[in-house]
Parts: structure tokens; sequence; C-alpha cells
């Protein structure tokens, strides 16, 4: 037990110091990259946490992130900016005024998010199945529109632009682990349990006497609570939002990581986003002009996602349960892997 | 301890429970058989509160219709549901923890010895997870995590289903054992004959309404309940 927590904050330790020497040594892209992986780690594990472990398919990532992006991107603008922003129509005067440093906005962007889920957990959680993933579906659409048509909110389709470029790597990982670390606590706690219950049988879970609305809430809020404040982190690293950033598309990069790591594994999750956020950038050469011999290929974009609609497919036929299944990493099984190599050798 | 009273039970436009009355009186065991359809599973789960009935079904003197299944629970009635329904992904230990969920972390320890004690394959396998187990042992488990609430009722829907039938008459003699040690049980039943042998008092469901009731030694030789449930000719 004590030397697993030892390993455990050893590791975290040593990443912070990786990215202590990343923020020095590294170019701007690389930088990028690592930023990103950080916030689609959070953005996935918390959909994990209801999708996965919970078990409620559900598509809402989208609306909780364009949430917490706008919220936290609306309380860092100046109101000067905010002035010379809203052109067409004028910002409601007390959004205007308001003014925050980046952590509180962040925070008050989770918290935001978190009384959104909250408030649609109710009709929500009155149905299960296929008819919850389409609920949500029109929550994640209906969030889209709001945005393009709420003028004096959101500049509409015009979007925000000169947001302060304030996420950095320490940002980004910091809160990326803070999340990790919460939600693997959550997972191992009776809540948990009683989760992974209403995952395997939502009945059986009733007849218990477990309350089996209240623990979909609190994955669901949780989940929504940090969804939002990694939508606050990609507002403040690319710096613009506007309503067509938040598509169904976000959800579906999202669904793709969570599937790939495993339903249910958080630290499948961690794989998988590295995975694909990395193989993201990595597939970018197959949308480049080629030269094979003496065919020429012009750059086809969108081919990476082409490439990602197969190895999902091929992902389903061979690994249905993803890379992790539902196990998750432990230092446990690490050592046993080589204890038993070890003998092998022998 | 249960008192039924005028229960209807509709699924959309199908009348399920067409306003049946029924007691379970304490330390007995009640049994509900009929053919398939006849609506015993839907009377349990009005019960249960998995459904949402009409009608009054009072349990230890308070009302229960309208109340949520959590909280049915939570007042001491507990439902083994059909088919076992474990929780498969789970180990049998966090299957236990979770029947007593709502007990406190420092009344578990017996509550597990006492299961361990009654089911001891469970205790062979505590860390195998619930799926590995086979039919029998995931309806041992599906009994022992009921019991984890210390349940002052205890409803079994189709214990016998899909079972072998030396795992029958075992499940059988435990719900008989517990019984004997006062606990209140309603069973729900397809198996006439097994259910009628350790039952007191039984009643036969028909296209949802009860069309004879009786002490069980009586009906298991009534001639119309041997006709039609007990496949004499």
């Amino acid at each position: 037990m004590k030397r697993n927590q030892i390993l455990t904050i050893g590791s975290i330790v040593l990443l912070f110091l990786f990215i202590g020497y990343a923020n020095g040594h590294l170019n701007a892209y690389y930088i990028r990259i690592l930023n990103n992986t950080a916030i689609f780690l959070m953005f996935a594990a918390s959909y994990n946490l209801i999708n996965g472990v919970t078990g409620q398919f559900s598509l809402e990532p989208n609306g909780f992130a364009a949430i917490g992006a706008y919220t936290a991107a609306i309380l860092t603008l100046t109101p000067a900016q905010k002035e010379a922003m809203f052109i067409i129509t004028p910002m409601v005067p007390w959004l205007q005024h308001i003014h925050m440093s980046f952590f509180p906005a962040l925070i008050v962007a989770g918290i935001v998010t978190a009384m959104v889920g909250f408030i649609l957990g109710f009709p929500v959680f009155r149905v299960r199945g296929d008819y919850l993933a389409i609920v949500t579906l029109g929550f994640g659409l209906t969030i889209r529109v709001v945005s393009n048509n709420t003028m004096s909110i959101t500049n509409g389709p015009l979007g925000l632009k000169g947001i302060a470029n304030y996420t950095n790597l320490w940002w980004s990982w910091g809160f990326a682990i803070a999340a990790m670390i919460v939600i693997m606590r959550l997972i191992n706690s009776e809540f948990g349990r009683a989760m992974k219950a209403i995952r395997d049988d939502e009945d059986a879970a009733i007849a218990m006497g477990i309350n089996t609305f209240k623990i979909k809430m609190i994955a669901f809020v949780t989940s929504a609570f940090f969804e939002g404040i990694a939508g606050g982190l990609l507002a403040h690293l690319i710096t613009t939002i506007s309503p067509t950033l938040f598509t169904f598309f976000l959800t579906f990069n999202l669904l793709i990581i969570i599937v790939i790591g495993g339903l249910g594994s958080m630290t499948g999750t961690a794989i998988a986003t590295v995975l694909v956020v990395w193989g993201s950038e990595w597939l970018r050469i197959v949308e480049q002009p080629m030269h094979i011999f003496s065919l020429t290929i012009p750059g086809i974009p969108g081919m990476r996602m082409v490439i990602f609609s197969i190895l999902l497919i091929i992902i389903m036929i061979f690994a249905r349960e993803g890379i992790m299944g539902q196990k998750e990493f432990s230092w446990d099984s690490l050592f046993k892997l080589f204890k038993t190599k070890k003998v092998a050798n022998k | 301890m249960l008192k039924v009273r005028d229960l209807h039970v509709y699924y959309g436009v199908i009348h399920a429970v067409k306003g049946i009355t029924f007691d379970v009186p304490e330390g007995k065991i009640v049994t509900l058989i009929g053919a398939n359809g006849a609506g015993k599973s839907s009377t349990l789960k009005a019960v249960a509160g998995l459904v949402k009935p009409k009608g009054h079904i009072q349990f230890l003197g308070h009302e229960m219709v309208g109340r949520s299944a959590h909280k049915i629970a939570r007042r001491g009635a507990a439902l083994v549901p059909e088919g076992r329904h474990v929780f498969v992904n789970l180990t049998i230990l966090e299957n236990l923890r979770m029947g007593g969920f709502n007990k406190k972390r420092s009344e578990l320890e017996p509550l597990y010895e006492k299961a361990f004690e009654m089911f001891p394959i469970l205790k062979e396998r505590a860390n195998q997870k619930a799926g590995t187990l086979s039919g029998g042992e995931q309806q041992m488990l599906a009994l022992a995590r009921a019991l984890m609430s210390e349940p002052s009722l205890l409803m079994l829907d189709e214990p016998s289903l899909g079972l072998a039938p030396k795992i029958v008459s075992e499940v059988f003699d435990i719900v008989k054992m517990l019984n004997s040690k006062g606990m209140t049980v309603l069973l729900v039943e397809q198996n006439a004959a097994q259910a009628l042998k350790i039952a007191h008092y039984a009643y036969v469901l028909e296209n949802g309404t009860i069309t004879l009731e009786g002490n069980a030694k009586e009906l298991l030789n009534n001639e119309d309940v041997r006709k039609s449930y007990l496949g004499e000719m």
C-alpha cells in the first residue's frame, strides 16, 4: 500500500519535472500539443465517469465545454475589450463590468457548468439507454444554437476574441492531474461502487436500496464541473472562441478516446488521450500532398478522420473492450508482470 | 406485516394486475403461484416500488404506494429479482457491500460473516467477479446480497428459474431455514409443487386476479391446482 503511494506520487513529481523542462526547452508546437493532451485528458476522464463507469451513454460534453469556455472567457476579458468586441448588440451591462483573474474564473466556470448539469440531470435521468443519448445530444445542439443567438451575452456567431493566453503547461497539467485524482478517488469510494452497480444492473441496484438518481447525479455533476474547467482552459489556450468550436465533433472525439481506452478505465483513458492527440498530429502527414513514385496525390483535408474511423472499426472488431477494458493500471500488476518474466527467464 | 389491498398494475394499456388483495403475516412464507403472465412478478415489482401501481400497499403499517423503490428497500423489504441480476463486473464482496449499501461500515463485518457462514462457496470466491459464478452460485449470491440489508420481508421472484433441480431444492432449503429463524417471506414461483411444500399460505393468480387462496397444504391437495399447476392428469 505504502509502496504504491510513493510510486504514484513519484511519477506525478516526475511528470511535473518534465513539464518544467518542457516549458523552457521545447518549441511552441510541442508545448501546444502537451497542453491539448492535458485538456483532452480532463474532458475524456470526466466523460468516462458518466459514460463508462456509471454506464449512462450520453452525448453532452460539447455543451458543457461551451458553457465552461464562454463563462471563463467572459470573466477574464476586460470591460474595455468587451465593449470593443460587442459591435452588433451591446453586452448585458453587469456581465460587461464583471472581471476576474484566471484561477477564480476557471472555478466559476466549473461551478456554473456543474449547476447547469444539475438542472439538466432532472429531466435527463428520467430516461435511460438510447433515449438518454438522444436527450443529451439535443442538449449539446441546444447550447450551440443558444450561444449563436444570445448576442448580448456570447456575441453570437462573431465569437469572443483576444482572450488572454493564460493557459500554460502548469495550469493545464495541474488541473488535469487534480481532476484525475478526484475522479479516481470517487470511483474507489462507496459512490463509485454504486456507479458500477448501476452500470451492471440498474434495477437490481434500485432493489438494493440505492438511490440511483442521486448516484447518477453525482457522476453527472462531477463530470460537468471538470468539463467546464477544461472548456475554460481550452478558451484561454486558443484565445478565440465561437459557437462552431463546440459542435458534436468535439463529443465524437472524446467518445473515440474513451472507447479506445476502455469504457470505465481512467488509466486507459489517459493512454488513449495520448495516442489520439499525438496520433492526430502525427497523422497530419497523410493530409499533405504525397508523391509515391510517379503518382501525385493532392492533400486531402479530413483524411485523418478517415483513418481514425477505420481504427475505431478495427478496435470494435478485435478489442471490443478497448486498451484497458474496465481494468485500471496498478503498480501491483506491473510488478507481477516483471516477476513472471523473471521466472520465465530462469 | 404486508397488507395489499385492491392492487392494480398497468403497463400502458395493458392491465397486468387487476385489483388483487392479499396479506403476508409476520413470520410466514406466503407464495403467489400461477402461469406465465399471470401478474406474479408485476405484483412483486409493485410491492418493491419498481413499477408504480394503483391501490394500497401497507408495509409495517406504512403506505408504500407512491414511494420510490430505494425508500421501500430502506424500510426493510428486500427483493431478489427474477433471473438473479447480480452485478457481474463487481466482485462477490462488492456485491454484498452493495446489498448493505445503507448500512454503516462498522455494521458490515458481522453481516459478511453471516453471509459466508450460510453460503461457504461465496467465501472461497470473495474476490472473484460475480459474472464468473455459475447460475446456482449467482442465485445464492443474489440471496446473500438481499440479506445484507437485514430485511424484515424477503421477496423472492422465481428463485428456481433456470436452475438444476438439486440447486432448486438447496435454494428452497435455505428459504425454509431463514423462515425458521423468523424471516417473513413472499415467494413468487412457477414451480408450484416446490413452493407449496415450504409455504404456509398460498394465492393462485390467473390473468391478474386471484382465483384461489388457502393453506398451502390444502392447495397441494386441491384437485384444480393439481390439474393446472402440478402437472397431474
